[in-house]
């Protein structure tokens, strides 16, 4: 049951890279897309894009914060003792990233326009990097058992930088292969290009930086990168494939299929991650069935989970569907 | 309590729980009352074809997307800082106290997608589907009350825990869910959030009346929010009565800090305003025997006093000083509001219409405000009566606070972040406002993460489809 009740916390983990990552990258792009007028344009699609979805995508974030603290607690405390730093950074990134997201379309000044802008933009790169360092430092042991580990170097760390920056690349990639394919799918045609081309560096970013992180990861975690090289390199291969893949289509494969591959490129990437440190919690000290709560408490998580999946999977599909429709017709 | 060797942090972690608990509980009316509010004016609009009330509803719509987001981020604040600020807690009891919160992620899932549907929905969904898209709002905004109270109500009465050298080694979910406080709060709370979403959004058109604006949409905005409040108030009343003879028998510890009774006895006076001093009651009106009667219906019910408590768990003075006059305000404020109500309910049995003096709307104008200090005071009444208890019986709030970190320094970012947030939020509902009366009827504004004022804008009251 410890296992199952990890499962589902993966699966959060998963979605909430694909759809909570998404909208984080798409803040990286308004970041870089230029001054007022010159940015119009890709800032407009970022709108129509992320505006309904956002608060739908970034409720995974709280489903693995409870699953979390309700079927490990004790590793939850820990993982919260020891990196509180980033921690609260990605607590306030979050605040700020909602906020200016939700308020620069209701101001009217350019200026307090640009400032909530900024505020979203910059909190969006900040909230990513925040948590990949917070990845970084439980995959390579940095969390001790009872918590309490060094506030600064359990992060600043060569494996936490390095997952940190890998987080932001990969959701910038997400973003712009998603961005592409909304724009395409609203014959934007300069905006397929426009997150076309950032598409494409996005993804040598991302392809680069996973290989210097098995080299990082070596020297810093063997352990894990052993269970890395042996146990997920399928994952490592479809997540190539897919990625290559996803360049090759960018321009002409529908855009319903362009987000299906640039997910799978993305999503296996990240399940290498837990892949490669089963049957561990936090490093490779604490394991999943010593962390776990009393079956009594994970039966019914493991319920609720249930439930939740078969309530709310309809209603992502119809806001889902709903939300591409409306598109098709707005263009 | 024992300051000396208090843990440097809890000062901080208690300030910075209360403040950003205390931005939270404000939005939460909107999301799950201002929306019930929301659907109703709506339904009168596709129903009767009153354009008036449809327009209501989708200005509503779009007050209700910022404090959604408002909400939104601010709650997953207050999830981080379970973690990040009693690790005590969630470590030790998170394998019970953690299952009502994954109840309520699941009411938050369909709050957020369908909040978005129904607002993006305007002019995309045909109007009686669209209308329906909005149906499950306040039903996941009653169900993630419900949820969050039960956590609260387990930490005020814990139950369906085996503990083992002090670790959790049996949880009984239902025992946790539904535990001795579950139902009085979680009603108490539920009410309370009909109370001040309809005060708070009656006052906004109840100011506009006494500026001159009269007209029939600002009745029916007035009467669909002021409506609503009036009838929960009563039943508020009620239940918070219910609720204080739950406490007086099952929460004692609380209850004689609500009434700052020192000695246990008989007879005991209700003491109206007043502060406790070296043990001691200061300054207060006594009413004769009125906690005896309110408690137990008779002069000679007994009343446990904070002699009661052992020494070493007794709350300082100036706690119960805070959870006295918290709860003489609370009861106050709404005694106020029940009046008000009754004021309004009469006028209309009598004459079928608004109460037209201008003393009325000046009191319904402040009845807002009056409705949200009421609120935060029955929330102090729970959460500081509950110290120096965090889980009573079970967990002292000295030992779930984290000892890392530099809370101060969060605390005064939080702040900073949330004072900037608050003003602007302030700031853009007004100016939605402003926007509003200056379009007059059917307005095409910018509004935050609703459709964009590209999209098409035609009555809905015509039964065309769409996309």
């Amino acid at each position: 049951m410890a296992h199952a009740a990890a499962a589902g916390l993966v699966a959060g983990l998963l979605a909430y890279a694909a759809f909570g990552g998404a909208d984080f990258g798409a803040g990286f792009w308004d970041l870089t897309a230029g001054g007022a007028e010159a940015g119009r344009q890709p800032r407009a699609r970022i709108d129509a894009s992320l505006g309904p979805v956002w608060e739908a995508n970034h409720t995974w974030l709280i489903y693995c914060l409870v699953v979390m603290w309700t079927a490990f607690p004790a590793a939850f405390a820990a993982v919260m003792t020891t990196l509180y730093l980033p921690l609260g950074v990605a607590a306030l990134g979050i605040v700020l990233r909602g906020s200016g997201f939700a308020f620069r379309k209701a101001v009217w000044r350019t200026s307090q326009a640009r400032l909530s802008g900024i505020a979203f933009a910059l909190s969006s790169v900040l909230t990513p990097l925040a948590f990949g360092t917070v990845a970084g430092a439980i995959a390579s042991g940095r969390v001790p058992a009872r918590g309490y580990g060094p506030p600064f170097s359990s992060w600043l760390n060569p494996s936490s930088v390095m997952s940190g920056l890998l987080a932001v690349a990969v959701c910038a990639y997400l973003a712009a292969a998603f961005l592409t394919a909304d724009a395409h799918a609203a014959h934007e045609t300069e905006l397929v290009d426009w997150f076309g081309r950032r598409a494409r560096v996005a993804a040598v970013v991302t392809g680069a930086l996973s290989i210097v992180g098995l080299v990082v990861a070596r020297a810093d975690a063997p352990l894990l990168f052993d269970h890395l090289v042996h146990r997920a390199w399928p994952l490592a291969f479809c997540s190539v494939a897919a990625g290559v893949a996803a360049l090759l289509l960018l321009r002409r494969a529908s855009p319903r299929l362009m987000r299906v591959v640039s997910w799978v490129a993305v999503t296996t990437l990240v399940l290498a991650w837990p892949v490669a440190q089963a049957p561990y919690l936090l490093g490779t000290h604490t394991t999943i069935s010593s962390a776990a709560a009393p079956q009594t408490s994970l039966v019914p998580l493991a319920i609720i989970i249930v439930i939740a999946g078969a309530v709310i999977t309809p209603s992502f599909a119809l806001l889902y569907v709903l939300q591409q429709r409306s598109q098709l017709h707005e263009g | 309590m024992v300051f000396h060797d208090d843990p440097s942090q809890l000062l901080p972690a208690r300030e910075q729980m209360a403040f950003t608990l205390g931005f939270h509980i404000i939005i939460v009316p909107f999301g799950v009352a201002f929306t019930f509010m929301m659907l109703v004016a709506n339904y009168r609009g596709l129903r009767r074809g009153d354009d008036d009330a449809l327009l209501l509803a989708r200005r509503w719509s779009k007050v209700s997307a910022v404090l959604f987001a408002v909400g939104a981020v601010s709650g997953t604040v207050l999830s981080f800082e379970l973690g990040l600020l009693w690790p005590g807690l969630m470590g030790r009891f998170g394998a019970a106290y953690g299952l009502p919160f994954a109840v309520e992620g699941v009411f938050f899932f369909l709050e957020a997608i369908f909040v978005a549907i129904y607002i993006y929905g305007w002019d995309r969904l045909r109007p009686w589907p669209h209308f329906w898209s909005g149906v499950p709002v306040p039903l996941a905004g009653l169900g993630g009350t419900a949820s969050v109270v039960a956590a609260n109500g387990w930490m005020n009465r814990p139950g369906g825990v085996t503990l083992d050298h002090g670790r959790v080694v049996d949880v009984r979910p239902m025992e946790v869910y539904f535990n001795g406080a579950f139902w009085y709060e979680a009603l108490h709370m539920f009410l309370a959030a009909y109370v001040v979403a309809g005060f708070v959004v009656g006052s906004v058109y109840a100011r506009g009346m006494l500026k001159g604006r009269t007209d029939s949409y600002h009745r029916r905005g007035f009467l669909i929010a002021f409506t609503t409040a009036a009838v929960a108030m009563p039943l508020e009343i009620y239940v918070g009565d219910v609720a204080a003879r739950e406490v007086f028998h099952h929460e004692p510890a609380k209850f004689a800090a609500i009434e700052m009774t020192t000695k246990t006895a008989t007879h005991v006076p209700e003491v109206v305003g007043g502060v406790l001093v070296d043990g001691r009651v200061r300054y207060g009106v006594p009413i004769p025997a009125g906690a005896s009667l309110l408690s137990g219906s008779r002069p000679s019910t007994r009343i446990r006093g904070l002699d009661a408590i052992p020494a070493a768990v007794r709350p300082a003075d100036r706690i119960v000083t805070t959870v006295h006059l918290a709860f003489d305000v609370m009861v106050g404020a709404g005694f106020a509001l029940l009046a008000l109500a009754g004021w309004y309910g009469f006028v209309w049995v009598r004459r079928r219409q608004l109460p037209r003096n201008r003393l009325f709307l000046r009191c319904a104008s402040v009845a807002g405000v009056v409705s949200v200090i009421a609120l935060e005071c029955g929330w102090v009444v729970t959460e500081v009566g509950r110290q120096p208890w965090t889980v009573v019986g079970l967990l002292q709030t000295d030992q779930a606070v984290t000892r890392a970190g530099q809370v101060w320094v969060f605390f005064t970012a939080t702040l900073l972040i949330y004072v900037a947030i608050g003003t602007a939020t302030v700031a853009i509902l007004r100016a939605m406002a402003r926007s509003w009366r200056v379009s007059g009827g059917r307005d095409a504004s910018n509004i935050p993460y609703g459709p964009s004022a590209r999209s098409p804008v035609r009555s809905s009251t015509g039964g065309k489809g769409s996309a």
